[in-house]
């Protein structure tokens, strides 16, 4: 017996029974699916985390306050003292551009329409250093930082929750905090969700910030501070001028940081475990469904095996070895999952598919990839299921003995 | 002497059912000629099957030798025993057994797909169909074929390798007598036409009356009383 002469004894078998071949097909199909739509969601999602982290910007470096380690108490806040000391061209020749910045959340209003917003008080720097664009107006300069203005730069998503629109808003009043702030400007629409909304804020001067709206016992201090690095490679060098002036300002001793620099690498390095992780897990629970139509299969073929005695004892009188009906029996467990595999690819996919459009609906930046190594890895995972629980009861069939066989009723 | 196709020697049989050990055979020895259409009768329990089994290379004897066709296959394994029975043994039943859902030319192909012939064998089928009357059937399922029709198929398959023996049990078992008659008098014809060896297993005295040679199982032993008495018959008739 010749392989492809086995595979059409066995879709012959398999087709005599439809309803039951479909039924354990349906197992396969389901685990299968959920295999490819977990992966290809997970995949989606960290593509999306990892898409909204590069487009910060590779050459970036953020530096809060507090230490990695543990142990150091009482860490100085972050001032816009040490935010000036790393704009040193010979201290810090790596770095060219600085943006501290504060933040708070805050209540926005106007016309009688109020919203939650973040509050983000800047500087000027903070336009260019973090790809703050705007679709209009005109950004904080340094006479609104000098004159603590009470100025705002709305987001657009605020802005249609203020306004119904984002457009031809420059002039309008707004009240932040109860405080009345003049518009100045909107920044260009940029989508996104996840860790931060772009879309949905109001930038201050820092000052202003400082002065008239957050309450902050430290009046100097600033919650993060921006560095822009020359490029991408010079971000380690960069990251090690701006901890020896900070050092230095701080007086902290050797390996008591009392401050932390990211850069992108470091987000995306943290991303990529935590979707990784998901990924696994999703996929896990799906390999699960997956295992349970490989039980299904090999039920349905010990039933089979039992069933067809007389056939197989019949088979071995006319001169089969074990091995040929261990092929006949694993030929026909291997078809139902490959079928079960190829149909459980499409589903996922489908599956993928609809996820997508209803992420998109909803707004949320999940756009699901079904990778061909993912396909692969259903289709070769669903083979070895089949192979794996169609051993059993193949072997089974091909010990039995002929002569018992044929007196099977 | 080359010319037996069957040359067993005390052959026993036991089958241990629990604590208790129950003897099929006692020591039977048999020759059968190349040539040869042989009855085995004898009661129900006598052993017959069990000989029949052994013949045919489904099992194997517990104690003895059994060459068949000159090769000794008593101590064999499984994988060479299926070997064996695919190159040297043809098997009909009394419940014809073809596969459902399975035209005829393909039931009868089935053998050579075994013995692993690679050449001709959807004409080597079609040829044994048609040696046993069925050359416009070819394409039919056993369903749609009467009893006789399927035993004839059956027949084919059992041909279909050119088998040093064909082992027949209760072929007609589940026909009426006139269709029985017909086959009964296609396996003789094939016999004399193709010289193919025949033990055919029957409870019917009339069709072992027309084979060359009768032998009775009786206890695990063939019964010497009635091979005289069959003797006796088949040199008068």
């Amino acid at each position: 017996m010749n392989i492809s002469t086995s595979i059409f004894a066995a879709l012959d078998s398999l087709t005599a029974n439809k309803l039951r071949s479909g039924l354990t097909i349906l197992g396969i199909v389901i685990g299968v699916g959920a295999v490819i739509a977990m992966l290809a969601i997970g995949r989606g999602a960290e593509a999306s985390i990892t898409g909204q982290i590069e487009g910060i910007g590779s050459n970036l470096l953020f530096v809060v306050r507090g230490g990695e380690n543990p142990e150091v108490r009482n860490a100085k806040d972050l001032t816009l003292d040490d935010a000036e000391a790393l704009r040193d061209v010979f201290q810090a020749p790596a770095v060219i551009g600085v943006a501290p910045m504060l933040e708070q959340g805050g209540v926005v209003s106007a016309q009688g329409e109020s919203t939650n917003t973040s509050l983000y008080g800047v500087t000027a720097d903070y336009e260019w250093v973090r790809n703050a664009t705007l679709a209009e107006g005109e950004f904080i300069n340094e006479t609104h930082l000098l004159g603590r203005s009470a100025v705002a730069i709305l987001g657009p998503a605020v802005a249609d929750d203020l306004f119904g629109r984002h457009e031809g808003l420059v002039g309008e009043t707004v009240r932040v905090n109860g405080q009345p702030f003049r518009v100045i400007g909107v920044t260009k629409e940029k989508g996104g969700s996840g860790f931060t909304n772009d879309d949905n804020r109001v930038l201050v001067p820092l000052t202003t910030a400082q002065t008239r709206l957050f309450e902050r016992l430290a009046p100097n201090s600033v919650d993060m501070i921006t560095v822009q690095a020359l490029d991408s490679e010079a971000v380690p060098q960069a990251s090690e001028e701006i901890a020896a002036i900070l050092r230095a300002r701080h007086r902290t001793d050797l390996g008591a940081d009392d401050f932390t620099i990211f850069n992108q690498q470091d987000f995306l390095a943290t991303a990529s475990t935590i979707t990784g992780v998901l990924t696994i897990f999703l996929g896990g629970i799906a390999a699960i469904s997956l295992l349970v139509g490989g039980i299904g299969i090999m039920n349905i073929m010990l039933v089979s095996v039992i069933e067809r005695t007389r056939e197989i004892g019949l088979r071995k009188a006319l001169g089969a070895r074990r091995r040929d009906i261990l092929i006949q029996f694993l030929a026909e467990s291997s078809l139902l999952s490959l079928v079960g595999g190829i149909l459980g690819i499409v589903l996922g996919w489908l599956i993928a598919i609809a996820v997508g459009a209803i992420a998109a609906a909803s707004q949320a930046d999940i756009n699901p990839t079904i990778s061909l190594d993912s396909i692969l890895l259903a289709t070769l995972f669903s083979m070895a299921v089949g192979l794996f629980f169609g051993l059993y009861p193949a072997n089974r069939a091909a010990s039995l003995e002929p002569v018992e066989a044929l007196r099977y009723e | 002497m080359d010319s037996w196709v069957v040359n067993a020697k005390n052959l026993s049989k036991v089958y241990k059912m629990g604590e208790v050990e129950v003897h099929a055979l006692r020591g039977l020895s048999l020759k059968v000629k190349s040539g040869e259409v042989m009855a085995i009768m004898g009661p129900s329990g006598s052993g017959k099957s069990t000989l029949m089994n052994i013949l045919g290379c489904l099992d194997r004897p517990t104690s003895g030798t059994y060459e068949l066709d000159g090769e000794p296959v008593a101590n064999l394994e499984d994988d060479q025993l299926a070997d064996i029975r695919s190159r040297k043994v043809g098997f009909i039943f009394q419940t014809f057994n073809l596969l459902g859902r399975t035209s005829a030319l393909d039931n009868v192909e089935l053998p050579l797909r075994y013995a692993g012939a690679t050449n001709g064998r959807r004409e080597r089928a079609r040829k044994a169909l048609e040696s046993v009357g069925l050359g416009d059937r070819l394409h039919h399922r056993p369903n749609e074929l009467s009893g006789g029709q399927q035993q004839r198929v059956a027949i084919a398959r059992a041909l279909v390798n050119n088998p040093a023996i064909i082992m027949a049990d209760e072929p007609t078992g589940n026909l009426d007598s006139q269709v029985g008659e017909d086959i009964i008098n296609l396996l003789l014809g094939l016999n004399k036409e193709h010289g193919v060896t025949l033990i055919i297993v029957t409870h019917d005295p009339e069709i072992a009356a027309r084979t060359n040679r009768i032998i009775t199982i009786r206890d695990g032993h063939i019964d010497e009383k009635a091979k005289k008495i069959n003797k006796a018959k088949s040199s008068q008739g």
